[in-house]
């Protein structure tokens, strides 16, 4: 584990994996929850959690760089059921990528326990890891200009809903009705870093899903990463 | 419609609500938004006398044009421009008591980009998270101002507003100087990059807005060409995308990013980030971490 000093009073903490990011976000929440840590934002990512707003960055970077990284992730309580309807326009590609029928790639995605890695992209956007890495799908080559709310994508070894329809570049297997962010709803966020998450397969037609959001803002240069 | 209210007449380029933001969310993709210019915007709520939380407008570049349908107290901060109340010029950078009716008109920055107009009561916008700040990173908060929208103000404080003829306030900078902490990736990039990024001169570009201040000037090369996985980014945080032109992070940032942060600028200095017209000259000046 490694402590990086961002600014002033942030600390960008490294580690080895996904995995161990998430058990170190976990173990810092309650190290905060119980008083242990004072600092305004903890936000995991892919292989780091970032702490800003901390009162002395340089003390606590010594002792995170003196302690082990938790092994795994303490399995959250909260459980959320996403019904999709297997019906993405990239449903045949993916098939092709893991070798199976494009009948199975359901019965794959619906049989895997996820779990939000991390949020960002978007209020509501959740990187959910939790597919075995032989399943890793690239980006696609040219991301579409639009996606609709509600689509269920992949790309590298994430799956992801977009909660409001913006331009991506995310491989996508299905379209679900559920609304994962409402500011009115408390919480807004339906899903927040630690979340199990299923995906239930569900019937019927696709229909355009969710309210159609509001568009992503142009103009901003996507990194690699970004869906 | 309550009678407390301000009619937009001319909404101008971009205008928007904005008080301290929404700090706190950004484990859920959240940016924090709020008033890129803070210390003008904190200075327009002192002067009519709201809390410092109070919401005001933030204008860019051509100001805006309103009418309050009651009496009410006024203050322009931020970047200098004249200011009439039917058309007869007031003060700037001082209360103003707008009577109802009255129109106001904030016109185009003499420097500057952003001016701040409070109003006291504030305005009162239903809040999304706390905070009535438009984010335009994520649609967050209310859309920026149209022309015929209407703004619900609050009820001022019982606080005095500031009594002074004009308070002083920095003048927008001819050359902008950031101070930064290197790090935390200034290691993917060359010698030669580092060195260039704190010792040539960068010209803030056109593209820039509330997102980021984006600059014109040497390209900063990478030593470590792999993919960063996303990680989270901080207020000030200075990105280089793959044109290797280094970007300021401000309020509507997005709150994870995978192109590496080479260095982070100091808090106290995005203030004159926010009033740094196209054009102005940047120099990253590196500071020890405190």
């Amino acid at each position: 584990m490694r402590a990086l000093p961002v600014g002033d009073g942030a600390l960008l903490v490294e580690v080895a994996s996904d995995e161990e990011a998430q058990a170190l976000h976990a173990e810092l929440v309650r190290r905060r929850a119980a008083g242990l840590l004072t600092v305004h934002e903890i936000v995991p990512a892919a292989r780091t959690v970032l702490l800003d707003g901390l009162d002395d960055a340089e003390r606590l970077a010594r002792e995170l760089s003196a302690s082990e990284v938790p092994g795994a992730p303490p399995r959250g309580r909260r459980v959320v059921d996403i019904p999709v309807r297997y019906d993405g326009p990239d449903l045949s590609e993916v098939a092709a990528r893991w070798g199976v029928p494009e009948d199975e790639v359901a019965g794959i995605h619906a049989g895997t326990e996820f779990r939000v890695a991390f949020c960002g992209f978007a209020p509501g956007f959740g990187y959910l890891t939790g597919l075995p890495a032989r399943y890793d799908v690239p980006r696609r080559a040219t991301p579409r200009t639009s996606v609709p709310a509600g689509s269920v994508g992949l790309a590298g070894s994430y799956t992801g809903v977009y909660p409001r329809s913006s331009p991506g570049g995310w491989q996508l297997i299905g379209t679900t009705d559920i609304v994962l962010w409402d500011h009115a709803r408390v919480p807004a966020a339906l899903l927040s870093p630690g979340t199990r998450v299923r995906f239930v397969p569900v019937a019927g037609p696709a229909g355009p899903a969710g309210p159609a959001g509001v568009a992503a803002p142009a103009g901003v240069a996507a990194p690699a990463g970004t869906p | 419609m309550t009678d407390r209210a301000l009619a937009v007449v001319r909404a101008g380029a971009l205008t928007t609500v904005q008080d301290q933001g929404r700090p706190g969310h950004a484990h859920l993709g959240v940016p924090r938004s709020g008033a890129l210019d803070a210390s003008a915007a904190a200075l327009a709520n002192r002067l009519v006398g709201n809390r410092p939380d109070a919401a005001v407008l933030e204008t860019t570049l051509d100001g805006c044009t309103l009418r309050s349908r009651s009496e009410v107290t006024v203050a322009v901060a931020g970047a200098p421009c004249p200011v009439t109340l039917d058309g007869r010029p007031v003060a700037w950078g001082a209360p103003v008591r707008m009577p109802a009716g009255a129109l106001l008109d904030l016109g185009t920055a003499v420097s500057g980009v952003r001016s701040y107009l409070g109003v006291s009561g504030g305005i009162i916008v239903e809040p999304v998270l706390g905070s009535r700040s438009t984010d335009l990173l994520s649609g967050l908060g209310p859309p920026p101002l149209t022309d015929g929208a209407v703004l619900p103000l609050g009820t001022p404080q019982a606080l005095l507003h500031a009594r002074v003829d004009v308070a002083p306030q920095p003048a927008p900078p001819a050359e902008l100087v950031l101070r930064v902490t290197l790090g935390p990736r200034d290691d993917w990039f060359t010698p030669d990059a580092v060195r260039a990024f704190t010792s040539r001169t960068y010209r803030v570009s056109s593209a820039s807005n509330r997102i980021g201040l984006r600059t014109e000037g040497p390209a900063l090369e990478r030593a470590l060409t792999g993919e960063l996985p996303s990680e989270g980014m901080v207020l000030g945080a200075v990105q280089v995308p793959p044109d290797g032109r280094p970007l300021v992070f401000l309020a509507d940032h997005p709150t994870t990013g995978g192109y590496p942060v080479i260095a982070v600028v100091r808090a106290a200095d995005l203030p004159a980030a926010a009033q740094a017209v196209p054009g102005t000259p940047v120099r990253f000046v590196v500071v020890r971490r405190r």
